[in-house]
């Protein structure tokens, strides 16, 4: 309809795309095909498994563990909080400089990560930050004396929270705006207290949003490299830090057991990806 | 009948600022120590004449601008073209454009570094292979922000009317889609530019100093003029998200605003 009929040979219409394509082959298929071909091989370039199995050994399986466990529980922390800061500051009765200003602030913090949000904790809970001394000579109470640490599994989960929670605020506002005031008029007319609402319509129809975003906010921490990167080199052993150890002390190690490490990852991701994306296509039918 | 407004939110919105600003504030007052008690700009101003601090912002910068030219450039006509001749294709697209998601930085570099490993020093050897991984990580943005542009205009309708006025499809891209595009085309521009100016995983491990591998360099001595750097590139992220959100405001619709994964 809207081609001439000289446009109109057919053959020619397929190499409007090829340049995308072609990009996207050379640098994101091709590269993780290399991963999948690499994971395969021994060092000489001959068929192994034995990249993948030692997946399974300890301290390979432990990484993934602990990668899993960081990122579960940072899900799940940040979907709750991030849930209810964004019911508290997105729905009725909120200013709207408040709304605004909390949209604009999870943006910022949300793309605030890596490197420099490493550092803002250090200044703040590090052995010498401004709330680990203010405990200290204001209160008397030892932070690191009482066995706490930046440099840990929980000192982790704090950091990856302030990237988390915005992130969830982010991804559940629309979810959160589309509960209709005309549902909860709905039960309160028909005699149901706040928490009936909550227990029987609000809950249940934002459940696979809830879900989806947290499913979101753990794949986003699994990947998470630059943050954990800068703070602990290495001292809390992470799947994407131990893919960076292997590719940056190149004398001991054996890449192609770093490609094994990559796949494993990739399927972790794949599997939480394919749970999001059905996740979604419960949401769409009450988003209507 | 008040609606919704109730002590509870304010104590939950008070804790929630409190997580969030007290690290900022600690940031703040570390960058301005000077020794025991004493406070000044010291901080600063030997970051601002440390000449690293100049080149590695320069160079994110020039790497985030030059992804956002290559990723319009490449996804424009692209899209464009899918919706007008390839409908068929848009699912593809829209696969390929999540797929960064599933394939994150640190998988990334690893897999271009291993498949790039003997390729010709003009290529490897340059930030041109660090540009391409970056177009890779900006994907699933540029091409959300592209799509819902194209979305919001008929595309059909205004090619058809350039058509009829004799317009080649240079003409028709470069001045009846893009100009229309200019709201979608910015706000996307202003989310990989935040991205960019921030990505340490795969410049460091292609061994580039961008703004964000200095940052971490000068952290592993300076633990001050790196307070000072947190708070600078804090700021940067913040100028380019309300950036965002001013252009969204005259849009009168939300922008996406998620960055994801570092």
């Amino acid at each position: 309809m809207v081609a001439t009929k000289k446009e109109r040979t057919r053959p020619l219409v397929w190499v409007g795309v090829v340049p995308f394509f072609a990009f996207v082959t050379l640098f994101l298929f091709l590269p993780t095909a290399m991963l999948f071909v690499g994971a395969f091989q021994d060092e000489a370039g001959g068929f192994t498994t034995e990249n993948v199995s030692n997946l399974f050994q300890s301290q390979y399986l432990g990484a993934y563990r602990t990668s899993i466990a960081l990122s579960a529980l940072t899900a799940l922390l940040g979907g709750v909080f991030g849930g209810l800061l964004a019911y508290a500051a997105l729905t009725g009765g909120t200013p709207r400089w408040v709304r605004s200003l909390v949209t604009t602030f999870s943006g910022v913090a949300a793309n605030f990560a890596g490197v420099p949000l490493a550092f803002a904790f250090v200044a703040t809970l590090g052995t010498t930050g401004v709330i680990t001394q203010f405990l200290n000579e204001a209160l008397g109470l030892d932070l690191y004396g009482s066995g706490f640490s930046l440099f840990t599994f929980t000192g982790l989960a704090i950091i990856y929270l302030y990237f988390q929670i915005p992130l969830m605020i982010l991804v559940i506002a629309p979810a959160i705006d589309g509960l209709r005031r005309e549902w909860r008029e709905a039960a309160s007319n028909l005699g149901a207290s706040s928490g009936q609402y909550w227990r029987y319509v609000g809950l249940p129809i934002l459940a696979p949003s809830i879900l989806g975003a947290m499913v979101l906010l753990f794949a986003n921490a699994f990947a998470a490299y630059a943050t954990p990167a800068a703070l602990t080199s290495g001292q809390v052993s992470l799947v994407p830090v131990l893919i960076g150890q292997t590719f940056q002390s190149d004398v001991l190690s054996n890449p192609n057991q770093g490609h094994a490490l990559a796949l494993g990852m990739i399927v972790v991701i794949a599997f939480s990806t394919l749970l999001y994306t059905l996740l979604q296509r419960r949401t769409a039918r009450w988003t209507r | 009948m008040k609606r919704g407004f109730s002590w509870s939110k304010v104590v939950w919105i008070f804790l929630g600022s409190l997580y969030f600003l007290i690290p900022l504030l600690a940031t703040l007052q570390f960058s301005l120590e000077e020794g025991r008690d004493r406070y000044g700009f010291g901080s600063y101003a030997f970051i601002l004449s440390d000449p690293g601090f100049r080149q590695s912002i320069w160079f994110s910068f020039k790497m985030a601008v030059g992804t956002v030219v290559l990723s319009l450039v490449l996804l424009v006509p692209t899209v464009y073209w899918v919706r007008l001749r390839m409908p068929r294709l848009r699912p593809v697209l829209e696969f390929v454009s999540i797929m960064p998601f599933v394939v994150p930085p640190i998988v990334l570099v690893v897999g271009i570094l291993t498949l790039y490993r003997g390729a010709p020093q003009w290529f490897v050897a340059t930030p041109l292979i660090l540009l391409c991984g970056y177009v890779i990580h900006a994907l699933p943005y540029v091409y959300r922000s592209v799509d819902a542009g194209m979305q919001a205009i008929n595309i059909h309708t205004l090619t058809e009317a350039a058509q009829s006025l004799g317009a080649g499809w240079r003409t028709i891209l470069l001045r009846v889609i893009v100009p229309n595009l200019r709201v979608a085309l910015l706000s996307g521009s202003f989310l990989t530019l935040a991205i960019i100016l921030g990505e340490y995983t795969m410049a460091s491990l292609m061994l580039f100093s961008s703004f964000a591998v200095y940052i971490a360099y000068i952290g592993q001595s300076q633990a001050n003029p790196a307070a000072a750097l947190t708070l600078i590139s804090f700021a940067i992220t913040w100028a380019a998200m309300l950036g965002l959100s001013a252009i969204g405001r005259r849009a009168g619709a939300d922008q996406t605003q998620i960055g994801g994964a570092r």
